[in-house]
């Protein structure tokens, strides 16, 4: 096998468009183990980006010891990334690993039992709960949990305690996604599927730098290139990626001016007929106030506000308006770029104009940035309700009710579920008193570090942490929870394409560190939630259990389970949802009649005003009789809030990078991975660093309004007036400053930069 | 003619709206989502005046004299703080941006008796805003108000 770290995305299997993507079995053990070594294998999938690659983890005397891309996979078809095959299973078994609650005596974290730790977080939160109600309790998860560790808080949070104040980091990035989806479709889940791209005759890329977050899917297209009939390669991004290589077309736009380019690609689409107007007649409103919106968007117009060549823009449109099939897939770096729902939008825009949506290769995926952030949405254990069920929707707030057998008036539906930012803005404000975080790190992944940090710290705020290492917020914590990690328990999580996949348990979870699920499980008997008839609120003894039970929370939605099992999902590929008894093999892609998920009763969203945020009220909703029917929605384009001036030059923008995973907790402390990309850096392109004396390796500052970070740089192919930093360095093995520092709100903001004329020392 | 009244009104109800919104985003800036888009919101307002001023010019405006005192409405004079300070903040400008669509919703009717094609426009243009400003301020004050009035010290 190749050495996977040189070489990112393995060995070529080239294929042709309509051909199934040939089988490649990536694996990798501990060094001088061979196959016939190992004891067993258990099934699970990767965990570290939102692809879901299916795999075998490889077990001998009670420790893993290596993995196996599983070839039978819809997925992967054998393959593995680097994150898979280096930091899975290294990853885990770290030394740093906590093994026993902590709580904070004397202004210090000990060591306690679980008895201990978990006495002292039910006191608290049934104090609070007496003393000033549900409103003083918040939670913020990840996008990292398993669906049945999920549905588990939010059943605790909407149903036992009552609270809105529930978030993930997840909304951060991919809430984006979400949003999209419910603003066209009138619901959450991705139209399409990994295998639209054995079909394409085009792929879009729009901010996403695949190559890097989903290494593997990366693999297929670049298969399909390597194969007698490529599909063409367009590609919007600032930076000069990887993808950008194979680009057709390549719009190095401003950061920050997705909206506007959009807006141009749309009226070439309409100037030169290449919509389909009965499949938007049929299947879509708002067509005329999209025309009118995009009218004064020449390729010109926005060539000069992106900074990128007319005909460019033209020959993009042209590729989307004639090849008979297009897929598209959007991230980044238009999820955590001004007007980043209104951007995505038009993706989704631009594919109902084609009616390029049901058939193999006429795809779209609103990406993931995390593994398991879907589960998070469709669970409600972050901003949205169970089964993308509906908060302005009494009914299914009764549904919801009757399903937990609770007072409908204690699932708060009253106003939309609060934002992450909110729920610290509260516990600033000292309205929020408990806060429990799982599975994330907010001292270093949110904006604005520094009050995040000291927000974390009040004295007044009972700070709950979960997670499998003394993080940055924990060491803030007054009770720290040691959690099991990935293989040392079983659950299951669906990807980026819709795909259901079981992960089983493979070791024992170091020390005393135990189940995310049983710890939130632990917590509601201690808290003694009850249903209406007196019964415990939660009377699930395992993943499986809560996995029958989020099954009949789904039945009837979009994301239907009901046709699954644990069983089913053991032995051969993962299964895309719905998979209920009319799709018992689960649906490869959604909307294949043109029927949407938008009728009122049905809906997960009325939607919003994309400029403002506003809600649409449910009686317009229904006055414009929907009805299967999608909204071609749009708003006008802004400038960045922030535009580039003489104090501050450039433009900063962060991503990603293939062998790091958001605050590195995972992967940097797997060797392999951290060798190769060991510390923090800034990219300039060649042009700035010219200019202001910078040459490679030096160290520069980076310097925002509100914040500084200091790395060496590299001079790169990012464009001139840019300035890109990777976001997975915090600072806790201080390798680096920390990227979100500088990021402000998730809207793309201005940055200076200088030489601290130093080399980097070591 | 009275017109010229209504359009004095109109122009000076969309500048308090304008400023009041400004004062709002300076005022409340440490929520997460205010600062931003008060101002793009006092932007629109600034927008909605420049879109009245061909109107003004055709009908003439009354800003001063005879118009009586008490139709204006005040502007915030200085934001309030905390919890409770953002949604009082938060309801007055949802009362001027009332007071401002209804103003829009009279001239519209006015439109519609003189068949004045342009002033029509520019009234469907800005009160659509208008109503969209409305909406995201109850939007917001709804999401504020359990919170500021049941838990917040
Ligand atoms: S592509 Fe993602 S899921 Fe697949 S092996 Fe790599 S990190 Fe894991």
């Amino acid at each position: 096998m190749a050495d996977r770290i040189t070489d990112i995305w393995g060995t070529r299997t080239p294929f042709a468009g309509g051909d199934e993507w040939p089988t490649r079995v990536d694996f990798a053990l501990e060094a001088r183990l061979t196959e016939d070594d190992i004891d067993h294998w258990v099934q699970s999938a990767c965990v570290l980006c939102s692809n879901g690659c299916g795999c075998d983890i490889a077990v001998k005397d009670g420790l893993m010891v290596g993995i196996r891309g599983r070839s039978a996979d819809r997925i992967n078809k054998g393959r593995l990334g680097p994150k898979g095959l280096f930091a899975s299973w290294q990853g885990v078994a770290h030394k740093d690993r906590l093994t026993r609650p902590l709580i904070r005596e004397g202004g210090h974290l000990v060591e306690t039992d679980w008895d201990t730790a978990m006495s002292r977080v039910v006191a608290r939160s049934k104090e609070l709960l007496a003393s000033k109600g549900p409103l003083s309790h918040g939670f913020y998860t990840s996008g990292q949990l398993f669906l049945e560790e999920y549905y588990a808080l939010a059943v605790i949070g909407k149903a036992g305690i009552g609270t809105p104040h529930m978030d993930g980091n997840t909304r951060l990035c991919t809430a984006t996604a979400a949003s999209a989806l419910k603003e066209t479709f009138g619901a959450d889940g991705q139209p399409g599927a990994y295998e639209d791209i054995d079909a394409c005759d085009a792929i879009f890329l729009y901010g996403h730098n695949m190559p890097e977050t989903q290494t593997v899917l990366w693999s297929r297209i670049l298969d399909r290139l390597a194969g007698p009939t490529p599909p063409k390669l367009v590609c919007v991004d600032p930076r000069n990626t990887e993808a950008a290589r194979y680009a057709t077309v390549h719009l190095a736009v401003r950061p920050g001016t997705n909206l506007a380019l959009m807006h141009a690609l749309i009226r070439e689409v309409l100037k030169n007929g290449w919509h389909d107007p009965q499949y938007v007649t049929e299947h879509a409103i708002g067509f005329d106030e999209l025309q009118e919106a995009v009218q004064e968007w020449t390729p010109e117009a926005a060539a000069e506000i992106c900074g990128v060549k007319a005909d460019d823009i033209r020959e993009a449109a042209w590729i989307f308006g004639t090849s008979s099939t297009v897929l598209s897939t959007v991230l980044q770096g238009f999820y955590q770029s001004s007007q980043a729902t209104a951007s995505s939008c038009q993706v989704n825009n631009l594919h109902l104009l084609r009616g390029m949506l049901g058939r193999p290769g006429a795809g779209l995926l609103q990406m993931n940035g995390q593994p398991t952030a879907q589960n998070n949405r469709e669970c409600g254990a972050d901003g949205d309700l169970p089964g993308f069920r509906n908060w302005g929707n009494q009914g299914h707030i009764e549904e919801l009710a009757s399903l937990w057998n609770v007072d409908p008036g204690v699932i708060p539906h009253w106003a939309p579920p609060t934002h992450a930012m909110q729920i610290f803005r509260y516990a600033e404000q000292g309205s929020i008193d408990f806060l429990w975080v799982s599975a994330t790190n907010p001292a270093v992944s949110m904006p604005e570090l520094p009050r995040i940090r000291k927000i974390l710290s009040k004295p007044d705020l009972f700070l709950v942490v979960q997670d499998l290492y003394l993080t940055e917020t924990a060491q803030l914590a007054d009770v720290v929870l040691p959690a099991a990690a990935w293989g040392e328990k079983t659950g299951t999580f669906t990807n980026a394409s819709r795909v259901v996949h079981l992960s089983d348990k493979t070791v024992e979870p170091p020390g005393d560190a135990r189940a995310d699920l049983d710890i939130f499980l632990d917590y509601s008997r201690r808290m003694e939630f009850s249903t209406l008839d007196g019964r415990p609120l939660l009377t699930w003894d395992g993943p499986e259990s809560a996995f029958e039970a989020w099954k009949d929370c789904s039945r009837g939605r979009p994301c239907d389970y009901t046709g699954l099992s644990y069983a089913k999902l053991r032995g051969g590929s993962g299964i895309p949802w719905p998979c209920n008894e009319e799709n018992p093999d689960g649906v490869t892609r959604l909307y294949t009649d043109g029927n949407f998920p938008s009728a009122p009763d049905y809906c997960e969203s009325y939607g919003h005003d994309l400029l403002t945020g506003a809600a649409v009220e449910p009686e317009s909703y229904r006055a414009q009789k929907p009805d299967g029917r999608a909204w071609l929605k749009t708003a006008p384009y802004h400038p960045p809030h922030e535009e580039p001036d003489d104090d501050y030059p450039f433009r900063y923008t962060t991503g990603r990078t293939a062998f790091h995973f958001h605050t590195r907790t995972k992967t940097a402390r797997s060797r392999t991975l951290n060798d190769a990309a060991p510390r923090m850096w800034v990219e300039i392109s060649v042009e700035d660093a010219q200019d202001l004396g910078i040459s490679e390796g030096d160290i520069v500052r980076v310097s925002s309004r509100r914040g500084v970070i200091e790395a060496p740089a590299r001079v790169s192919g990012v464009r001139p007036g840019t300035i890109f930093a990777p976001f997975h360095y915090g600072y806790w093995d201080a390798s680096g400053g920390g990227t979100p520092e500088l990021a402000w709100r998730v809207t793309a903001p201005t940055a200076m930069a200088n030489s601290t004329r130093r080399r980097q020392t070591s | 003619m009275n017109l010229h009244i209504y359009l004095g009104l109109l122009h000076q109800g969309e500048q308090t709206l304008a400023k009041s919104f400004r004062q709002v985003s300076e005022g409340h800036g440490s929520e997460p989502d205010v600062h931003f888009l008060c101002q793009s919101l006092a932007q629109q307002c600034d927008h909605h005046e420049k879109l009245l001023l061909p109107i003004v010019q055709q009908y003439g405006q009354d800003s001063s004299a005879d118009e009586p005192e008490r139709l204006h409405a005040e502007g915030l004079s200085k934001t309030r703080s905390g919890p409770v300070g953002l949604l009082r903040d938060l309801q007055d400008l949802y009362l001027l941006a009332s007071l401002v669509d209804v103003t829009w919703t009279m001239l519209e009717q006015a439109g519609q008796a003189l068949r004045d094609r342009n002033l029509l426009a520019v009234v469907e243009h800005c009160q659509k805003e208008t109503k969209v400003q409305r909406r995201w301020l109850q939007t917001r004050m709804k999401q504020a108000a359990p919170q500021a009035l049941i838990v917040a010290s």
